[in-house]
């Protein structure tokens, strides 16, 4: 036992040394991190602000005057009146607006003259280009509800005899404003602990056997649960200093709301770690050149992370073979986790099962590597 | 005469061996082509299958009415009738639904007798351009509902109401994927050439190679010339594919011209192949060469506005984002095949392009040999 | 030494048939080892010589635990190697070639961290420490990382943490290649020390064959095969009468001499030595010389033998033995091997500066058209960054250097032309096949069409490469690597030939294969340029420059950097001698130009 300790120390001391030293380590777990979360929280944004817009309105009755207005004191739009549709269309086409709002010429006769079979409606044209389909999606949503509420602020000042037959209150549990920055941060920091685990392990393990340090260990009384325990440790307390550094940056820079408890992003982010340290070991331990195992952990650690999490793109909408293969993949189990933990709370009826799928992953990786840590230079 | 000789000499050796290393051959091939269809179907933001939940108190015809509407868009799946009002933050909490729509017991009285109800709908924020999106569908749902109803005569219109017709120009039904796919080969053939160029002098570098190319009679312009060609043709090709691909698999219209097709993306590929070889020309190892490709490539894509729009970035790393070549081939592409765009309306997005590989080239030639240790 | 044999409770390492092969895809397996039976033994050294590939490092790693043989059993202390490999680590000390020092760890960390791996008890360290510091006079670097160490003190270093648990055997695998003289020296008294003191057993493999005199019991490996064993003088005793040193005459030079030797009949090995052509027989009988050198005036003495000479009768030369150097001479080259005046290669107060470090300081020389000219000295000691400069690949920080009347960094492309280049490592395109390789070559430097396919086919006959021409580049054994990079670099006849570092890492068959080659190619008027690391080599130079630290310790023919060294004590100086006497100061260091402007 004292000999297993003063080796363990030995080698975590030489580990920690090296780290210290070697600037590309703390490069790759301290500044990168930072470097992507600043790229990523700014740089991924889905919410759309000052969207410019043609409206098209030649009359300028006063209630066309209200309803433009409120496009224009919308932090959604940047309003530009045009006098007629072909000019609307010109600037659609030089892509100098998203989207074209049309009144008609009679449109506050329409509206407030009402008809005798009480079934006229006014019409609020809305042209959209169509090119980028999600953008064009919330520019509608955006419109559909200054609409509403203008309505009902006309009902409510009995301007208005009636607005929708059924109209939706909707409300948006734990991230109120629906900001996507709140979703995008805490997904980043799982993609940046699945870069330092992966990456940084099989780079540093491969980096040993290039420089031929890694013959001289194996023929020290050195056991392989010593170079599981020494080679795990340290990037595990890095890997886990990143992330608290992330988290620290989420809340104070990008006020992102954290409502779970402190103790539950310990355990659960340590078994996330732990697994991602578990594959980035065990890819080293087959690939024992730096080059082939940066490809490696990029094409089978990040790209996954990446695409196949839920982070960019929904899951659930994809494919079935793609949903079954995002299954394998731990970073799609954490992401539910840390959004869970900053927007809704401890919530264990989520985090335990996902937890539970992360520990089961952490220990087959983990028992996976220590099998496959030889002693010898043969594989 | 012999210039030309000894770049053809140098342009042979790149393809010998990229070509007849498996690994590499593979590395052009194989991962664009897997990543092209994965990413090509996973990357939509169109929702399908999305859980709810119904916590209908109304139970009356017309609410079952409404949520056969729901049920028939073929995007939502019912995962639950709830019975209490607690249940709501139960399916919502533990994500068994990510919206429920909450019906009130008054819902068909106040129909019948013409006034206006409101449908309660929460949505989980955890997600939350899911939860706008999905929004977003059952308000045309139900604004479609409400003009069933009218038109049916089954409620009084009491006034004139307001009516959002909309209109979507260059992708009618706003399908996403078509956003997507146009732009994506783009991207993964940047991927292929950054990684083949930024290796190239590095490797030559590692293996000592290239100082027997600098010490023969090569001037720095002709061994950039034999470095480009390969990661050119391959990028191009590559490129290419993908776009054959976009159209005749993934059924996206193509409604420009082939030439603004091949010259945007032959200056694209230029453009990165410059930066490319720079990085490699910095770069004494494999490593560092693939760190820095690495080190471009995340900024560069994330930046591109193929997955979020540039113009919700913040001004100033809008003003940043001019320098990322990425950004002006997705905007082409989607111009060319979405818009139909030619070659003049593209010259735009194609002389910035440009103007980074006349920088970045000649910048990559000179590092040849003046980064030497 | 022959009693302590007999008693086999002294036996620290055994191998019994020991097999080991290498699977290759798609071919029969590699065998590494083959049968290999042999004993080491407790206060004794061992050593382990033989070619590159003979299976030197796959015995010592199979001896380490860290391959597991094919057959066959190997017992360290009397535990075996694969069953007990943990035991046995904690009480052998290992030291691999390419040693496992951390670079970015001090001196000392590198120790402590070896002593905790070892559980070396903290009580005993500081005594332990200090012992080791003491003989590796290393004590005033504790605080150095040990990237920032010179090669030799790498080494040393590598030992001390090897020996941090004071091992009862030893496993040292060519523990100085690429050390500079000095170094070496202390490497071995370190050894011994350990040797006589502690009566600890040691198993080291050399790829220098007169560490081998060294040893108290020699192996011979050759091809797998445990090919003979013995002690040095065994060895040495069966040449009694075949060696013979040639002293060339008024009627041919030196490295005449050399060359009509080494193609002889009943000649094994011929090599220069202190300005001498030594000369290996294949029998006691010197009348083969005076066959050979009938009229020369040449004089002959019968010397003493030395273990090398053993070694290189003993094992048998591949059929691509070197023949004749080729007939065909470059034709824009001076036939002759004129000595002309005009300096083809010119520096002047040359200075590269690395940060706040000088890597060379005040080079000055030149070389004249036909000489073959040596950089000499230790890893480390410039001889690598003046070359660089020299061919254009790196910028001088101060100084000039012209090369044919140009400094190659500066000017077009085409003043290259006339250059020949090989690279310290192998550096061809590994994928490509020879034949691709050399036809990529041959373009770059302007051939074509008939005259490319001319000397393309010279090449293969030359270097007798024509089997391997569909093979790739990394396919090659080491030897033809050398070849295909030479043939590379001669395809289109250069007039300056720029060689980095040529025979480091090449057995001593390449090594001689390729001073008679160079020999060839400066007899037909090619200017050559050489660094080597190896003293000895240096008698095949005309002029050498010898280098350490950065400055030039001294320059001038082989002859007379020898005589730097001359005292009552050493009539008969070796290169080997002059650099230690050069390096520990007790020459006054040589006025620059001495020998060269």
């Amino acid at each position: 036992m004292r000999l297993f300790l003063m080796r363990l120390r030995g080698f975590l001391k030489k580990e920690t040394l090296q780290i210290i030293r070697d600037p590309s380590s703390i490069a790759l777990a301290l500044v990168m991190p930072l470097a992507l979360l600043f790229i990523f929280g700014y740089g991924v944004n889905l919410d759309a602000e000052y969207i410019p817009v043609a409206v098209v309105s030649s009359s300028s009755g006063t209630i066309e005057r209200d309803l433009v207005s409120r496009f224009d004191l919308s932090s959604n739009f940047d309003v530009i009146r045009v006098a007629d549709m072909r000019e609307a269309e010109e600037l659609m086409q030089k892509r100098q607006v998203d989207a074209i709002i049309q009144l008609q010429p009679d449109f506050s006769a329409r509206l407030s003259g009402g008809s005798p079979n009480g079934r006229m409606q006014a019409p609020v044209q809305l042209i959209l280009n169509g090119i980028d389909a999600n953008r064009a999606r919330l520019i509608e949503g955006y419109l559909r509800s200054i609409v509403r509420k203008w309505v009902e602020s006309r009902q409510v000042q009995g301007e208005a005899a009636a607005g929708p037959l059924i109209a939706i209150s909707q409300r948006i549990w734990f991230n109120e404003g629906a900001e996507s920055r709140n979703f995008m941060v805490p997904g980043l920091i799982t993609l940046i602990m699945t870069l330092i685990g992966i990456l940084l392990t099989a780079l540093v393990v491969a980096r040993e056997w290039e420089r031929g340090t890694m013959e001289a260990m194996l023929v020290t009384p050195l056991r392989r649960i010593d170079i599981l325990l020494g080679k795990i440790l340290p990037y595990y307390v890095l890997g886990m200093l990143g992330m608290g550094m992330s988290v620290m940056v989420a809340i104070l820079v990008f006020d992102v709301p954290f409502r779970g408890s402190v103790t539950a992003l310990l355990v659960l982010s340590s078994l996330f770690m732990l697994a991602s340290l578990g594959f980035g070991l065990l890819l080293s331990a087959a690939i024992r050149i730096q080059f082939v195992a940066a490809q490696v952990s990029i094409v089978a650690g990040f790209l996954p992370a990446f695409f196949l999490s839920g982070l960019i793109f929904d899951i659930e909408s994809t494919p079935l073979p793609i949903q079954i293969v995002s299954h394998i993949v731990p970073a799609r189990y954490f992401i539910t986790i840390s959004h869970t933990l900053f927007m809704a709370g401890d919530i264990w009826e989520v985090l335990l099962p996902n937890g539970l799928v992360l520990a089961g992953m952490s220990l087959f990786f983990l028992t996976m590597a220590y099998k496959k840590i030889s002693k010898r230079l043969e594989k | 005469m012999d210039s030309l000789r000894r770049i053809l000499a140098l342009v042979m050796k790149e393809f010998v061996t990229i070509l007849k290393d498996p690994k590499s051959r593979f590395v052009i091939i194989g991962p664009p082509i897997i990543q092209f269809f994965v990413f090509g179907y996973a990357a939509t933001y169109d929702l399908e299958n999305v859980r709810y939940a119904v916590f209908d108190e109304s139970r009356s015809a017309l609410s079952r009415e409404l949520i056969a509407g729901v049920e028939g868009s073929g995007k939502f799946r019912l995962t639950g009738y709830l019975e209490d009002e607690r249940q709501v933050a139960e399916f919502i909490d533990q994500e068994k639904a990510r919206l429920v729509i909450h019906i009130g017991s008054d819902f068909e009285k106040q129909l019948q007798v013409s006034k206006p109800v409101l449908v309660q709908v929460i949505a989980d924020g955890r997600n939350p351009n899911v939860a706008l999106i999905a929004l977003g569908y059952l308000g045309t749902i139900v604004q479609d509902y409400n003009k069933s109803l009218v038109e049916r005569g089954l409620v009084q219109l009491s006034g004139p109401g307001l009516q959002l017709v909309e209109r979507s120009w260059f992708n009618e039904n706003l399908r996403s994927r078509w956003f997507i796919v146009s732009a994506l080969g783009g991207l993964i053939s940047m991927v292929v050439v950054m990684i083949l160029t930024s290796l190239s002098v590095a490797r030559e570098r590692e293996f000592g190679t290239f100082d027997q190319l600098l010490v023969a009679p090569f001037t720095p312009g002709e061994i950039l010339i034999g470095k480009s060609l390969p990661g050119i043709v391959f990028g191009l090709l590559d490129a290419l594919i993908f776009a054959a691909g976009a159209v005749y698999w993934f059924a996206v219209p193509f409604r420009g011209t082939i030439a603004a097709l091949v010259v945007s993306l032959l200056c694209f590929i230029v453009a990165i192949v410059g930066i490319g070889l720079l990085v490699s020309s910095l770069s004494m190892t494999m490593q560092q060469g693939l760190l820095g490709a690495f080190l471009f490539i995340m900024p560069a894509v994330t930046l591109s506005g193929l997955a979020t729009p540039v113009e919700n970035m913040p001004m100033w790393l809008q003003q940043a984002d001019l320098l990322n070549p990425v950004r002006y081939i997705i905007v082409a592409l989607r111009n060319i095949f979405l818009e139909g765009a030619d070659l003049y309306m593209v010259w735009p997005y194609v002389w910035p392009l440009l103007i980074m590989s006349c920088v970045n080239l000649p910048l990559a030639a000179w590092m040849f040999r003046h980064r030497a240790v | 030494m022959t009693e302590v044999k007999n008693d086999t409770s002294q036996v620290v390492l055994s191998a019994s048939a020991v097999c080991k092969e290498f699977p290759v895809q798609g071919k029969p397996a590699v065998k590494a080892l083959d049968q290999v039976t042999l004993a080491a033994h407790k206060g004794a050294v061992t050593g382990l010589v033989g070619a590159d590939g003979a299976g030197k490092t796959t015995l010592i790693r199979i001896a380490a635990g860290l391959l597991i043989p094919t057959a066959g059993k190997v017992t360290l202390l009397g535990l075996d190697s694969v069953e007990d490999s943990l035991e046995i680590q904690s009480r052998v000390g290992y030291m691999p070639q390419k040693f496992g020092l951390y670079q970015d760890l001090s001196v000392m960390e590198n120790m402590n961290l070896y002593a905790d791996l070892q559980g070396v008890a903290m009580g005993e360290r500081k005594e332990r420490y200090g012992r080791l510091l003491e003989m590796t006079d290393l004590a005033r670097y504790t605080k150095r990382r040990a990237g920032a160490l010179s090669g030799g003190m790498k080494q040393k270093l590598g030992l001390a943490c090897a020996l941090i648990k004071s091992p009862e055997l030893l496993l040292l695998d060519e523990p100085t290649v690429g050390v500079d003289p000095v170094s070496r020296r202390e490497l071995w008294k370190i050894v011994y020390e350990l040797v006589e003191k502690d009566g600890i057993g040691v198993f080291v493999s050399t790829a220098y064959l007169d560490e081998a005199e060294r040893c108290d019991h020699v192996l011979v490996l050759h091809q797998g095969k445990l090919m003979a064993e013995g002690a040095p003088e065994k060895f040495t005793a069966t040449m009694k009468g075949r060696v013979c040193l040639v002293t060339p005459s008024q009627k041919i030079s030196g490295r005449g001499l050399y060359t009509r030797l080494a193609g002889s009949r009943g000649v094994v090995d011929t090599t220069i030595r202190s300005g001498r052509v030594r000369a290996v027989l294949g029998a006691a009988d010197p009348s083969v010389l005076h066959a050979v050198l009938g009229g020369l005036d040449a004089e002959v003495e019968v010397v003493e033998p030395h273990f090398e000479d053993a070694f290189m009768a003993m094992i048998p030369r591949g059929h691509d033995h070197v023949e004749v150097v080729s007939e065909v001479a470059p034709d824009n080259a001076p036939t002759h091997a004129a000595k002309s005046s005009d300096a083809l290669v010119h520096t002047h107060d040359l200075g590269k500066m690395f940060g706040d470090f000088a890597a060379v300081k005040n080079l000055s020389f030149s070389v004249k058209r036909g000489e073959i000219f040596g950089l000499l000295g230790p890893n480390g000691a410039g001889k690598s960054t003046t070359f660089r400069m020299l061919c254009g690949l790196l910028p001088a920080s101060s100084g000039e250097i012209q090369v044919a009347g140009h400094d190659l960094l500066k000017s077009r492309a085409q003043a290259r032309a006339r250059l020949g280049y090989m690279a310290q490592q192998f550096s061809l395109y590994g994928q490509l096949s020879v034949a691709e390789n050399l036809s990529f070559f041959g373009k770059v430097y302007g051939l074509y069409g008939k005259k490319l396919k001319e000397r393309i086919g010279w090449a293969y006959n030359e270097f007798s490469l024509g089997d391997w021409r569909d093979t790739s580049a990394f396919g090659l054994p080491g030897g033809y690597k050398q070849r295909l990079a030479m043939a590379a670099a001669l395809l289109h006849e250069p007039d300056i030939l720029f060689l980095d570092e040529p025979t480091s890492g090449v057995d001593p068959f390449a090594r001689r294969e390729f001073w008679l080659r160079i020999n060839g190619f400066a007899e037909q008027g090619v200017t050559v340029v050489v660094t080597t690391h190896f003293m000895e080599e240096a008698e095949y130079c005309d002029r050498m420059l010898i280098m350490s630290q950065g400055e030039t310790l001294a320059m001038g023919t082989p002859a007379e950097i020898r005589d730097l060294a001359k005292s009552p004590q050493n009539p008969r100086p070796t290169m080997d001698d002059a650099f230690i006497c050069l390096a520990e100061g007790r020459v006054p260091v040589s006025q620059h130009g001495n020998g060269g402007e």
